[in-house]
């Protein structure tokens, strides 16, 4: 079922990870490596997309999209941005600490329903964290894709996430990257000023539509806008693809916090295609 | 999914073999006046005067909970002696989901050397005197720790649970006879109907089964004729005390989603306390929060499980601060859409069981009969769907 879960154990049991490396990202977003300590466990029966649940006993649990690819096997990576009490003590944790990792749960993208195809990444601010584990599958398996754009928002320069590995990935040709934050306070940005959805155009006139995916995830008030764009290019709407966040405590369809409507994220989601969108209300 | 729909299927299958011959008849009809040589269903007659006898002997086996009242309301409580028993009540405050799923309860204990998961002893808790609403309610609950993921939790309290049910007569906000919750053909261990000078006794699993067994002293399986017809004229009785009724239950889950813009809600929006109340006393609601609570020692601690409720401000918060539903209305909205629509979708049945608790408690009428008839209503006006 689970990676963390073995014969005989429950659905509760967490695993303890040892973290291998730390790295800032922004001001308030770090980089996670973790290791699982028991070495029999290995990460590669996920999906991108999949969210863990990481513990820390006195402190609590929380979720995180896990962000590196299941094609890269021994150890699983988090993007994080301190934003509650949780993260502010996982911030407080040094390499050698160890937390406790259930998961993974969430339907995620399936990869390989994707193949021969071009593929339109979006993502704004810390949708790049999930986003991420697409982008590294596509670097490792690149021949099963076609085109693949890659179309970032950030707020400012600062805030951009992952901004050396994006560079270099679409200067060896893996992916054509589109940049562009809100606003460049620093008056120093190379690429493109204004929201995501204006990096459009840029691509628009080299899309077939018929065989193209998009993937979306940003804040929740991002997606209106960017879909609209996508039914412009008359993207299928079950080809536009987009990971959603909830609230969740289980990761297993018990505690509720979850439900949009009958469907729980937990299970479900996080991703969900436009055509879902348009039957279950409340979704974006 | 798959694992969900083969749960289903094998759930019908079950009930459809098992009970079709009987889900005819409120309650089950003793089954040898239908079924001659089944084995299957077995039901006997205990004399009134032997009850206290059994109590004892059911006290044997666990420890035992049942209708008590006190300070005007009637609660599922502990029980010492037969006398503290009261099965002359309609509805507790709180089902018994609190046996299952707890306000409050650990999963999980750490201290500095590590963790252990927390679990209940393995002593049997029984409890008696449970109406079919809140029997349907244990079900409906069973679906969702068990049904698809088991919840480890959930799961050893519910096999150290023995329920025994008891008859019962509605008053008017039961409204289980709207809901199809009236009857309880499985859920329960025994089941106790109460007439006159005597009780029927239904075995409803092999733990009720070997209960019985050993009380065969107090039980006959002698039922005559003369009972038969006096349990069902009984069941005629009860069913037409029925007062209040949700209107087209069946088709509620197109009225709401028919409704889904409809003002109506924005009104009761508007009138909800987000107190929670219509969540702590509903018998299938089970959604938790989940908090680590260090000691005073600051070395160990515990997490635990909380009751939470979708009415409540900030259930749809994810950290950062955005609230999916900061609005009381849509939160109100969610709790009805899930309990009365959406979980026809996922289950096969609505996670309403009829027993009144919202229509009681909630302290600005806002309930599955006030809403479901606001939406009826505005069906009706806006859409000639009705007669």
């Amino acid at each position: 079922m689970t990676i963390t879960t073995r014969e005989g154990d429950h659905a509760y049991v967490t695993q303890p990870a040892k973290i291998l490396a730390l790295k800032d990202l922004t001001e308030d977003t770090r980089y996670f490596k973790v290791k699982f300590l028991d070495e029999s466990i290995i990460e590669e029966d996920y999906k991108p997309g999949q969210f863990a649940i990481m513990s820390l006993p006195g402190v609590g649990e929380a979720v995180f999209s896990i962000s590196s690819p299941p094609t890269r096997t021994d150890f699983i990576e988090f993007g994080v941005r301190r934003v509650g009490s949780f993260t502010e003590a996982l911030f407080k944790l040094k390499v050698g600490d160890t937390v406790h990792l259930r998961g993974p749960y969430g339907d995620g993208f399936n990869m390989e329903s994707l193949r021969e195809r071009d593929l339109i990444i979006v993502s704004g601010g810390l949708g790049a964290i999930p986003l991420r584990s697409v982008l590294l599958y596509v670097e490792d398996r690149r021949e099963e894709f076609n085109q693949v754009f890659f179309l970032n928002g950030a707020r400012s320069p600062a805030d951009m996430l992952y901004r050396e590995d994006i560079i270099a990935m679409a200067q060896r040709g893996i992916i054509e990257s589109h940049l562009s934050v809100d606003k460049d306070d620093t008056g120093e940005w190379p690429y493109h000023e204004g929201v995501v959805t204006t990096l459009f155009p840029k691509i628009a006139d080299r899309i077939v539509s018929e065989k193209t995916t998009a993937i979306i995830c940003g804040p929740p008030i991002m997606y209106k806008y960017v879909i609209q764009e996508l039914l412009k290019l008359k993207i299928p709407k079950d080809q536009i693809l987009m990971t959603l966040e909830r609230r969740m405590k289980c990761g297993q369809g018990h505690c509720g916090h979850c439900a949009i409507g009958g469907r729980y994220t937990c299970l479900e989601g996080p991703v969900f295609t436009y055509y879902d969108v348009q039957h279950i209300k409340e979704l974006i | 999914m798959s694992k969900i729909l083969e749960f289903n299927s094998k759930l019908l299958d079950y009930m459809s073999l098992k009970f079709s011959i009987f889900s005819r008849y409120p309650y089950r009809l003793p089954y040898k006046y239908y079924v001659k040589n089944s084995l299957d269903m077995k039901t006997y007659k205990m004399s009134k005067d032997r009850f206290p006898e059994f109590i004892e002997l059911i006290k044997t086996k666990g420890q035992l909970y049942g209708p008590v009242k006190g300070n005007g309301k009637y609660s599922f409580e502990e029980i010492e002696k037969f006398e503290d028993l009261d099965f002359d009540y309609q509805r507790t405050v709180i089902g018994p989901k609190k046996f299952l799923t707890p306000p409050r309860y650990p999963t999980l204990r750490y201290d500095k050397s590590g963790q252990a998961d927390v679990f209940v002893s393995d002593e049997p808790q029984i409890v008696i005197g449970v109406h079919p609403c809140d029997i349907h309610g244990i079900k409906i609950l069973d679906r969702l720790f068990l049904g698809n993921i088991k919840d480890p939790y959930y799961e050893k309290r519910r096999n150290n649970l023995i329920i025994i049910g008891h008859s019962c007569l509605p008053d008017d906000n039961c409204i289980c006879k709207s809901t199809g919750t009236d009857m309880v053909e499985d859920g329960f261990d025994l089941f106790f109907t109460e007439l006159a000078g005597h009780y029927l006794v239904w075995v409803g699993s092999d733990k009720g089964l070997s209960i019985a067994i050993e009380a065969e002293d107090f039980l006959t399986e002698e039922i005559s004729e003369e009972e038969i017809q006096e349990y069902v004229r009984w069941q005629q009785k009860r069913s037409e005390m029925f007062k209040s009724e949700i209107p087209s239950f069946k088709y509620l889950a197109d009225i709401i989603h028919l409704n889904y813009d409809s003002k109506v809600w924005d009104q009761f929006g508007e009138k909800c306390l987000s107190c929670g109340t219509c969540s702590l006393v509903c018998p299938t609601c089970n959604c938790f929060n989940v908090e680590d609570r260090i000691s005073m020692n600051t070395e160990d601690g515990f997490r635990e499980r909380i009751l939470d409720s979708c009415t409540l401000p900030c259930y749809s918060m994810v950290a950062g601060g955005h609230d999916f539903r900061p609005d009381r209305t849509s939160r109100l909205k969610l709790y009805y859409t899930h309990k009365l629509k959406e979980y026809i979708g996922r289950w096969g049945q609505p996670s309403c069981v009829g027993c009144g608790r919202c229509v009681t408690y909630c302290p600005v009428n806002i309930n599955v009969i006030t809403v479901s008839e606001a939406l009826y209503e505005e069906v009706c006006e806006n859409q000639e769907v009705c007669e």
